[in-house]
Formats: C-alpha cells, sequence, structure tokens
C-alpha cells in the first residue's frame, strides 16, 4: 500500500456551514491538523439563516454558538473565509491546492461596532436574506457571523464611501489596500462540504415565481418568520406588506422532476410541515395552511410530527401536484390543478404562496477537480483515487441533522487517509 | 364483442396493465405515472372530460378494463402536449391518449358516434383509397355524416367559404369525379396491408 502513503497529515475542508463545520471539528478534535476553507465572508453557511429547526422548533443559533465555541477553542483548525479553491491536484495523502483568497477590506482589529455601516449610504441586495432586504455595503452578514467582523463589498472601492467607512473606524481596521491573493497548501486528504443551494424558481414556468410578488420560496419564508429577518419576524405579503393568513404550500417544487431536479430533496416534506407552525404561532386558529403534495415524506421519526399537524385544525392537506398558477388584481393567487383524492378539478385562493423549493447541489456550476465522481444530479459521491469525500448536502440531499452525521463520516474517513504515514504502516506490518 | 375483444380478455384475463404494455402505442410508461395530477390541471379541455389522462392510468392499473376502452375522453385530446411538457416523469401523454384510443377502435369497442373519431375514420378512409387527401369529398363526407338533412344544412351555410375557395384555385370541383391520387396505388396499398400486418402481429392481433 505504499502508493497512498500520505505525506500531508492536514486536512482540507471546503465549505463553512454546519457540514463544513462538523467535519473540520471532529477532525480538529481527533488531533489533526485541519483548514476550514468558506467562500463567504462568513461560517454558518444556510443554516444560519433558518429559523428554526424541525421537529424540535429550536433556534439554530443554539447550535451554532455551541460549534463556534468548540471552534474557538481548538488550535489545530484554521479558518479561511471569503477563501475559493480554485484547483486540486496529486493523488490521495499528497494534494496540492491553490486557494484564492477575496480582500475582506477589514482586518482584525475590527469590533464589530458598526460605525463603518453608520457612515455609509450606499447599499446591495442583503444575500443573508435572500436579496428580500437591502444592505449596506459595509455590513456585518448576520448577528452569528464568525469571524465577528465587518465586511466591506467590492464595490465600495473607489467610492466616497470607502472613504467616509475608513474615516469612521476607531480602531483603524479598514484596509483599502487589500488585494486579492493565491496560496498554495499541501494537504492529505479534502472533504468536499459545498452544501446546497435553493433551486432557481423562475424556471418552474407555471408557478410564475418571476411574475408574481407573493410567490415566494421557503427559504424566503424562513427569513420572514425570523426576527432578524426583512420584516422582523411579521409574516407579510411581499406586494402589498398586508398580513398573509391564507397560505399555500406547493411541494416538490422543482424536485422529483425531470425537467428540473430528478431527487428527491427530502427535507422539503418537513420543512413545510415546519412552516405551517410558524403561521399558527403567528396568527393562533385566525389562518389556514394548505400544503399541496404528491406523498408527504416523513421519514422515521418525523412521522409523528407529521401526525401531529395533521390534528392541526388551521392545516389543510391537498393531495395534487398544482398545474399552474394565476394572479388577480388583489394580488392574491390562484391554484389551478385537480387532486388525487376524487379527481377534483380546483380553483383555490390564497393570500401567499410558498414554494417548497428542492436543493440543487452548491457545486454545480462550479468546476470540480477531473478525478471527482458526481451523481447524475451533481452531488459528489467522492474521488477516484480515494483521498477526497464529500459531507451533508454536497452528498446527497440531508437536513441538519443528517448532515452532521455524514460529516462525521467523512471527518472519519479523511482522518483514515491521512492516518496512513510511513510510521504507522511499517508499525503494522 | 369483437373477435379481437374476446381474445384479448380471454388473453390477459385481470392483467389489464399488462394487455395496455404490450399493445397499446407507449403503453409501457403507465407504470410510471405517479398520481400527481399535473396533466389533468394542465390540459385546456380538462373540465369536459369525464376521465383525466392520471385517472385513466388509474383505471388501466385498477384493471378497469372496459371503462377506459369505452371512455371517449382519449379521442378528445387535441395534442397540444402541455400535459408532456409539464409531465415531472415525463410521460408521453398525449400519445398514450392516442393509442388508447387507437386500440380501442382497432378492438370495436371505442364509443360509437364519437365525432373525432368518425373523423378520423372519414379521413383515413379518405387518404387510404387513393394516397391523396380529396379535400372536396373529406368536406361532404364529413357534412353528411350525421344524415342527409343536416348534410344539406352544413353545406348551405358553408355555400360561400367553399365557392370562395373554389376561386382561389384551393378547392377543385372536379375533384367529386375521383379525383387525383398516386401513380403507383397497387404498390401503395401493398405497403399499407404490409405494415398493417407487422403492426397486427406486433400486438398480437392476428
Amino acid at each position: 500500500m505504499t502508493a497512498s502513503i500520505a505525506t500531508s497529515q492536514t486536512i482540507l475542508v471546503v465549505g463553512g456551514g454546519i457540514s463544513g463545520m462538523s467535519a473540520a471539528l471532529e477532525a480538529a478534535e481527533c488531533g489533526k491538523q485541519v483548514i476550514l476553507v468558506e467562500k463567504s465572508p462568513t461560517l454558518g453557511g444556510r443554516t444560519a439563516l433558518l429559523y428554526r429547526y424541525f421537529p424540535k422548533m429550536c433556534h439554530p443559533t443554539c447550535g451554532l454558538e455551541i460549534n463556534l465555541k468548540r471552534l474557538k477553542g481548538n488550535r489545530r483548525l484554521r479558518v479561511l473565509t471569503q477563501a475559493e479553491v480554485t484547483s486540486v491536484s496529486g493523488r490521495s495523502g499528497d494534494y496540492k491546492v491553490t486557494l484564492k483568497l477575496s480582500p475582506r477590506y477589514v482586518n482584525e482589529n475590527c469590533t464589530a461596532c458598526g460605525e463603518c455601516a453608520k457612515a455609509v449610504s450606499g447599499q446591495i441586495p442583503n444575500p443573508y436574506d435572500y436579496g428580500l432586504s437591502e444592505t449596506k455595503l459595509a455590513y456585518l452578514p448576520h448577528a452569528m457571523a464568525y469571524p465577528q467582523r465587518y465586511v466591506l463589498d467590492s464595490s465600495i472601492i473607489g467610492t466616497a464611501d470607502a472613504e467616509k467607512a475608513r474615516e469612521a473606524c476607531k480602531y483603524g481596521a479598514i484596509d483599502l489596500g487589500m488585494k486579492e491573493e493565491t496560496v498554495e497548501i499541501k494537504v492529505g486528504s479534502v472533504i468536499w462540504a459545498t452544501g446546497w443551494k435553493p433551486y432557481d424558481a423562475a424556471k418552474i414556468q407555471p408557478y410564475g415565481y418571476d411574475r408574481f410578488a407573493n410567490v415566494i420560496t421557503s427559504v424566503e419564508f424562513e427569513r420572514l418568520a425570523d426576527s432578524h429577518g426583512p420584516t422582523g419576524g411579521k409574516l407579510l405579503r411581499p406586494s402589498d406588506g398586508q398580513a398573509a393568513k391564507n397560505i399555500a404550500f406547493i411541494q416538490c417544487a422543482g424536485s422529483r422532476d425531470e425537467n428540473h431536479l430528478r431527487h428527491c430533496s427530502r427535507i422539503c416534506c418537513m420543512a413545510s410541515l415546519k412552516q405551517t407552525q410558524y403561521v399558527r404561532e403567528a396568527y393562533g386558529e385566525d389562518c389556514k395552511s394548505s400544503v399541496y403534495y404528491i406523498d408527504i415524506r416523513a421519514i422515521d421519526r418525523f412521522e409523528d410530527f407529521y401526525q401531529k399537524v395533521q390534528q392541526d385544525p388551521t392545516v389543510r392537506f391537498v393531495k395534487s401536484k398544482v398545474a399552474s398558477i394565476t394572479q388577480n388584481d388583489a394580488g392574491s393567487l390562484i391554484l389551478h390543478g385537480v387532486d388525487t383524492e376524487g379527481y377534483h378539478r380546483y380553483a383555490a385562493e390564497h393570500d401567499l404562496v410558498v414554494l417548497a423549493i428542492g436543493m440543487e447541489p452548491e457545486s454545480n456550476g462550479i468546476k470540480l477537480p477531473d478525478d471527482m465522481v458526481i451523481d447524475s444530479s451533481g452531488f459528489i459521491e467522492g474521488s477516484k483515487d480515494g483521498g477526497q469525500f464529500a459531507a451533508g448536502a454536497a452528498a446527497s440531499p440531508t437536513d441538519v441533522n443528517r448532515s452532521v452525521q455524514s460529516a462525521t463520516a467523512a471527518a472519519l474517513r479523511a482522518i483514515q487517509v491521512v492516518h496512513r504515514t510511513a510510521a504507522t504502516e511499517t508499525a503494522n506490518g | 364483442m369483437s373477435d379481437h375483444n374476446s381474445q384479448a380478455v380471454a388473453r390477459y384475463r385481470n392483467n389489464f396493465l399488462k394487455e395496455v404494455e404490450e399493445r397499446v402505442e407507449e403503453g409501457e410508461w403507465v407504470k410510471m405515472c405517479m398520481q400527481c395530477g399535473v396533466c389533468a390541471g394542465s390540459c385546456p379541455f380538462g373540465a369536459h372530460w369525464q376521465h383525466s389522462p392520471q385517472k385513466l392510468f388509474m383505471m388501466i392499473r385498477a384493471g378497469k378494463r372496459e371503462e377506459v376502452l369505452t371512455s371517449d375522453s382519449m379521442w378528445m385530446c387535441t395534442s397540444c402536449y402541455n400535459c408532456v411538457v409539464r409531465c415531472p416523469r415525463q410521460l408521453p401523454i398525449t400519445h398514450i391518449m392516442h393509442g388508447l384510443a387507437s386500440y380501442a377502435h382497432r378492438l370495436g369497442i371505442a364509443p360509437k358516434g364519437q365525432p373525432t373519431r368518425e373523423f378520423a375514420k372519414i379521413f383515413w378512409d379518405n387518404l387510404a383509397k387513393k394516397g391523396r387527401v380529396n379535400e372536396l369529398k373529406l368536406t361532404l363526407s364529413l357534412y353528411f355524416k350525421d344524415g342527409l338533412v343536416s348534410g344539406i344544412k352544413t353545406a348551405m351555410g358553408m355555400q360561400s367559404i367553399g365557392l370562395g375557395m373554389v376561386k382561389a384555385k384551393r378547392l377543385n370541383p372536379m375533384e367529386i369525379f375521383g379525383g387525383h391520387g398516386l401513380k403507383d396505388l397497387k404498390g401503395f396499398h401493398a405497403i399499407l396491408a404490409k405494415a398493417r400486418e407487422i403492426e397486427d402481429k406486433r400486438k398480437g392481433l392476428t
């Protein structure tokens, strides 16, 4: 087995969401050197943008806080944000990885006081609210951001706002001269925890996501429910700011569809069941949630949660994939279709439509190393040479719970690769 | 009951799905339907059918042979393909509808007097005779399919359009005496007979 002897004992984890953080922590806590790279300015990924978890309805901030505490206490783990992998070469146990580091324009002197954000006037659509709100050109991604440092959007450079931000900072934390850097590192194993992205809802033409303001996606609905979100936690219609009390949830929006995503995204049924409870929490009995579904896939212990939601008089289930949506003069949506329990034709009016949007691998559209094996939907299975692995939603559509399990498994496999040094091989005969 | 029909009943007994898979064009797709209902909801004529495609597929799987084959629903399909482009499993629904209609017709149990079926029959007989459509005869056979009185009434109503077409040389009144056709009529009829023979053999209808 000389071919796979590891010359580097460092593990690289690509992606700083819940899977990447978990894999990196598990490996580092086993005594391995770990580098965790994240493309955006903060760790936390899409998990940090959720309002509650199913089925316990607890807040994601809780789990993130525990992980960040573990991370701060571990000196074997090195975190690089705004870092992207541009190439991987070599073989299992001996990889050369090129990283592109984008400038943050804010150094470690930052105390997150927020004076720079107050000083600048330019705004951009807030990526941490899926564009439902605007954020300043100098911003803190979100309350749980790690590192807890502001970031300047690159479009600020060369504008008057850039100087205003620099002058407003009392700590000399803003460095407008930062440049993009390219670094090369040597690692023994790579864990791809690149996660997922919501499928482009505008491609589901009959649902009119790009035409009707009150058709939104499930990830956007999470932001509406969140008190840190664009509406301060109120469930309001984007078109007119009215309370949305009659909400339709459309399942398999993009998933299980050969014209869009051919796989079942697995989380969406539970996500919609959970979101019906946000509506109830907001309005009590004075609301109506309608779930349009092909079949509810609430796996193993989630069945209990499904049964609980079925008992809720404010929730109605319609066994039908909605065929098309039209909009009336009031901005409300009319859902057209035929149900499967009796074949009744319906034209049902709702204030707001939430598309339970499918999970697409974030890695679709980026170039992976040639050696990588992906499935028919683009999810990563690992490298042919056995030295690179996928974790969480990069590997298959998974919820947070299963992502963490998958990340732990990936960490163990990576440890096995870097553990096989010349010394251990001799000792084992 | 026609001979073909009673033979099919004897052969497939209670397994209508298998019969459809083997004998109906694109019938092997029926088992792939996941009953989401998008075809039914997307059909522009949906409200006027007794059985939507989704329902027909379920009826096939439930073995409702008589009800499916005598239904006039698949004859209502206008081939707009809305269901085909939206079906999440990419079933060729339009083709299955035509396949079911054609099979029911072949067995001789398709609904009598169904207008689409009547027109299809008239069109095919007209075309198969000389290898070219005789538009004058086709139009007249269509007008008179429900009897002399209603035929004269329709023909009178359409008089100005007909004369206009004659003037514009889009309709030749001389076509009434036989009309134009293929040079090698014998060869053409042999091709049709052979095609029918191959199809019947494939579908076990010999």
